[in-house]
């Protein structure tokens, strides 16, 4: 005896094996996602407002990576479309692309997460806070390194405004003359990149692109063996892979659609 | 009672899976729901062995704390070092073992046996399928736990040792203890709640889509539906679990402060870090799964209970619509009552309000359950043999775990009882004596189907027995200590706190624990040591009957109703050479003007059968 | 299950319309984010928006308009829970007793 309904849609229930585990995952992704997103919450409603970094990230960048995760999820439907109306050739071309957009996404964040390592915050004895960069900038620099490199003060080039003076600050202010600024170590309470441990802002930010990042190379791997080696069952099981590649495409339009969640409650707010 | 089953030639069924597979594939990389459920169920009950030698341990410490482990001390010094230097348990190792004690119970060793095991070698055959939806998915969920448990096993070798902070793993004493002991434990959980994500992904999809033409959501046998709750539970309460997990893990080696708030000092000193996390969030997502995590390990438990009392009253199971309806309902509301285990975080009155009320709301469908049970057996004509015997121990002692749980569903009395040994013995009665008899149940019930031949009545007998009165003697004291006011988790068993120690002290004390509970320390020792000394005839009896046992004579030794008795014995890759079609409801006993006192669900009308 | 080749060809034309929608829909959460509505409500605004685009791919790119019931059971429990979830622990937050400040 075979496993029934592994292509054709089992009568009753009107569905084929792989569409009901994939939603049934999808539910899980819901509550994986919801409890951070929960925690999102949680954390900002608790944080001082001065403490809640904001403008820290590359709008038009997102706004850019946005938009090619939308187009990724508009060839990835196409790709469907077109097995289901047997045209293999163009099925390839809109899996390529989507593959493509996958790998533009995750290089752009990365380069994202690149810039952030090399960002610092200053938090000074006398209580103010300075953002900025570090002379020469290293990545993931943090006080306790710095004393054990034996330095006595810090060359650092302050951004214009810090965020917790707000949007307008940010508006108004941001076009100058950046110079570096000599700081005693002696001075200096806290340093450190924009990295997870900075805040709980940026703890939850790169916890949660993180873990998007993931679902995308994931994503990314089983679109590329569907358009490689897996779409070779076009000639033994046609109905079949038609299943996979609406399965894999059902993954991939909810990656998109935790990261419409994420890009303003990060990027924006 | 006539033998109306009879072995089938099975020439189909080898016909269509010809390709004889090779001893890595067939044993160690299968797909087969069947082999792997034994995997499943092997490496689990080598866990739970692991699990309770770990607790014997702990037991020591708390009766005679300080003195050198016999038997076994000289060998924890040799592997572990100095934690247990002289062979005597220090607090540190008293804290791994008690974490890791709980942390291999629930989610190495009942859950898989439960529903990895269990689930997936009956829960095919039972609807009729050939093997699950995924099978490789299955092998994967498989792996995954496998790899997790391993983790969580490497672990106590490092140095530092393994996880000290409970199975509960509280923030911020999991972040602040300096070993790597906890970085082991999320990573673990992380495999292990993937895992249980694959197979619960593969339960709902299999019971969904692969019934039988004929086996309706009604004919479905009760555990199909115990499994198909259950699977849903691990489903959607885990991934806040693999969440927190995460955060977690993010606070132990990225520096973040997901639950570790302003101020946190650690060690006299300011921890360096940014706080502004919540200590609580831990515990609300630890519970959101927590709660449904207890009726993960009931549920199944139940569904065994349900098929043996069946078979062996000879009666259709009374109430089964209200016992497919309560098992909805349980697990409907267990997503709304994991608050009652954080009623002393300083909870307001309006939340524990909505949260004793849903605990209250929750016990209803376990009394209905446990009430048609009872109900079941009333005019049967019962046949004691050893899975019936552990199923009717089962009822009066998941009966004690369940109401004493009632106190603890209200803030008030719970303000008394909370983190105390009453607790530990809530849960150990209806965990131990509870679900691990009906697992035990469910091994001497589907052992024959397994490999062909019953295990030993006398055996069993001896093994039931010695468990029933041991497994009392261990957790019956732990009320009285617990409601005494004796706290859990401490590593001298609350000498410190004894009214003999501190009047040496020459302190003054009133309410300090009294000789009378500190004695009782001894005698669950020794329960425990009895416990384990009858668990050897089980141990035996499983590997000897394998090869020894007495043969069965038909595919349905039991003479059962549901559908993987209609198989071949054991069944072969592939299970059916036909998909069988169901005719009626699970349980069709005695009815009156038939010929046995049994009809198979594959039977007609006219009384010809399919297989 | 039953599309036939023609009414997918129907359906190519909407997933474009889909997908241009959901890109101005990604230019006006930008733009709103510049316009000072008060915190709250430019918090608002970006969660309306976010959640439209949301719909839009959840029906028509996941065909969520037109599934089976199964799914929809699936969904809905889930969608309870998470709420439930999110607002109950939300909730316990909210309510803690005067003159108690730890979190
Ligand atoms: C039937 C009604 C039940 C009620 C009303 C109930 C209630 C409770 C409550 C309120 C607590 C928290 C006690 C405290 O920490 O102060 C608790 C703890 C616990 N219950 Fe139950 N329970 C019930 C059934 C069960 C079942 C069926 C299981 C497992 C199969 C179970 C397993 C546990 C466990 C493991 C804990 C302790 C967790 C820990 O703190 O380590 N309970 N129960
Ligand atoms: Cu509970």
């Amino acid at each position: 005896m075979d496993i029934p309904y592994t292509s054709q849609p089992r009568p009753d229930t009107g569905i084929y094996n792989a569409k009901v585990g994939i939603w049934l995952f999808l539910a899980s992704e819901v509550m994986l996602f919801g409890a951070l997103f929960s925690t999102y919450i949680l954390l900002r409603v608790g944080a001082r407002p001065e403490d809640w970094p904001t403008g820290l990230l590359n709008v038009p960048i997102g706004t850019f990576n946005t938009a090619v995760l939308i187009a990724s999820s508009v060839t990835v439907v196409m790709a469907w479309a077109s097995l289901k109306m047997k045209q293999f050739n163009r099925f390839k071309l809109f899996q390529a692309i989507t593959v493509l957009c996958a790998l533009t996404f995750l290089g752009i964040k990365s380069f994202e997460y690149r810039d952030k390592f090399t960002h610092y915050e200053v938090w000074k004895t006398d209580g103010t806070r300075i953002t900025g960069h570090l002379e020469g900038k290293p990545m993931f620099m943090t006080l306790e390194k710095v004393k054990a490199a034996g330095k006595e003060s810090i060359l650092f080039t302050p951004d214009l405004h810090h965020y917790s003076e707000g949007k307008k600050a940010m508006h108004e202010r941001d076009h100058g003359d950046h110079k570096a600024v000599e700081i005693p170590v002696a001075q200096i309470k806290r340093l450190s990149a924009f990295v997870p441990a900075h805040s709980t802002y940026f703890a939850i930010y790169f916890t949660l692109t993180g873990l998007h990042a993931l679902h995308v190379l994931g994503g990314a791997v089983v679109m590329a063996y569907l358009f490689g080696p897996g779409a070779k069952m076009w000639f033994t099981d046609p109905d079949r892979l038609t299943n996979r590649v609406e399965v894999s495409g059902l993954f991939w339009h909810f990656v998109d659609l935790v990261w419409i969640f994420l890009f303003p409650i990060l990027y924006l707010l | 009672m006539q033998a109306t089953t009879h072995t089938m030639p099975h020439a189909g069924v080898h016909e269509a899976h010809h390709e004889e597979q090779g001893f890595w594939r067939k044993y160690i990389f299968s797909t087969d729901h069947k082999v792997i459920g034994i995997q499943y169920g092997l490496t689990a009950l080598v866990f739970l062995l692991f699990g309770f030698f770990l607790m014997m341990m702990m037991r020591w410490q708390i009766a005679h704390p300080g003195q050198p482990i016999p038997l076994v001390g000289w060998l924890l010094e040799r592997v572990l070092g100095d934690v247990a230097a002289k062979g005597v348990m220090s607090p540190d190792l008293y804290n791994s073992f008690g974490a890791m004690h709980g942390t291999i119970m629930v989610f190495l060793a009942i859950v898989p046996l439960a529903f990895g095991a269990f689930g997936n070698y009956v829960v095919p055959l039972q609807i009729g399928a050939p093997d699950m939806a995924f099978p490789r998915v299955n092998m994967a969920s498989y792996q995954a736990y496998v790899l997790g448990g391993i983790i969580m096993f490497v672990s106590f070798f490092i140095p530092g040792g393994a996880a000290q902070a409970g199975w509960t793993s509280y923030s911020p004493l999991a972040t602040s203890i300096p070993t790597d002991g906890q970085t082991f434990w999320l990573v673990g959980m992380i495999f292990l709640i993937t895992s249980s994500l694959l197979g619960a992904v593969n339960f709902i999809a299999t019971i969904i889509q692969l019934r039988a033409p004929g086996m309706t959501w009604m004919r479905l046998p009760f555990f199909v539906w115990a499994q198909f709750v259950t699977g849903f539970l691990l489903l959607l309460a885990f991934p806040p679990l693999e969440a927190a997990g995460i955060m977690q893990l993010m606070d132990k080696v990225a520096g973040t402060s997901f639950f570790l708030p302003t101020g946190l000092a650690v060690g006299g000193e300011l921890a360096n870090i940014s706080g502004g996390g919540s200590p609580l969030l831990w515990q609300h997502l630890f519970w959101f799964l927590g709660h449904p995590e207890v009726y993960v390990l009931i549920l199944p438990a139940m569904g065994i209970v349900c098929e043996v009392i069946a078979n062996n009253t000879r009666k259709p199971i009374w109430g089964y619509k209200s016992l497919v309806y309560s098992a909805l309902c349980i697990g409907f509301l267990s997503f709304i009552v994991w608050a009652h285990h954080m009623y002393l975080t300083g909870m307001g009155t309006k939340v524990a309000t909505f949260f004793q009320t849903t605990t209250m709301i929750i016990s209803i469908p376990s009394v209905i359950i446990l009430t048609c049970f009872f109900i079941s057996l009333w005019g049967g004509s019962i046949r004691f043999n050893t899975p019936m015997l552990f199923c009717l121990a089962f009822l009066p002692m998941f009966g004690i775990g369940g109401l004493t749980g009632l106190p603890l569903g209200f803030a008030a009395s719970d303000l008394h009882l909370h983190d105390t040994y009453y607790v530990i013995a809530h849960f150990h009665y209806v965990v131990a004596p509870g679900t691990i008899f009906a697992l035990f149940a469910g091994i001497y019930y589907w052992f024959p189907k397994m490999t062909g031949r019953m295990m030993n009545e006398f055996w069993g007998r001896v093994h039931f027995w010695g468990s029933l009165i041991f497994m009392n003697v261990v957790f019956q004291p732990m009320f009285a200590q617990g409601m005494s006011g004796m706290i859990r988790r401490m590593a001298d068993g609350g000498a410190n706190y004894a009214t003999a120690t501190l009047q040496k002290q020459g302190v003054e004390v009133i309410g300090g624990l009294s000789d009378k509970m500190m004695n009782l320390h001894t005698m669950i020792l020794w329960g425990a040591v009895f416990l384990a000394l009858v668990q050897i005839p089980f141990i035996i009896n499983v590997f000897w009957s394998i090869k020894h046992g007495k043969k069965v004579t038909s595919d349905n030794p039991w003479n059962a109703t549901t559908l993987e008795w209609q198989t071949p014995t054991p069944p072969p890759h592939g299970n059916f050479a036909h998909a069988p079609t169901v005719h009626r409801g699970p349980y069709e006993y005695s009815v009156p003007g038939h010929s046995s006192d049994f009809i198979p669900q594959n039977e007609t009308d006219k009384g010809s059968r399919q297989h | 299950m039953s599309d036939h080749t023609d009414d997918i060809s129907k359906h190519v034309r909407g997933y474009m319309i889909v997908g241009g929608t959901l890109l101005i829909g990604t230019i006006l959460t930008v733009l709103a984010s510049y316009v000072d509505l008060g915190h709250e409500w430019n918090i608002v605004l970006a969660l309306i928006i976010a959640t439209a685009k949301a719909s839009l791919v959840a029906l028509f790119f996941m065909h969520l308009i037109s599934e089976r019931q199964m799914i929809y059971v699936v969904l809905a429990f889930t969608a309870f829970f998470l709420v439930g979830l999110m607002f109950l622990t939300i909730g316990a937050y909210a309510d803690f007793p005067p003159l108690t400040t730890t979190r």
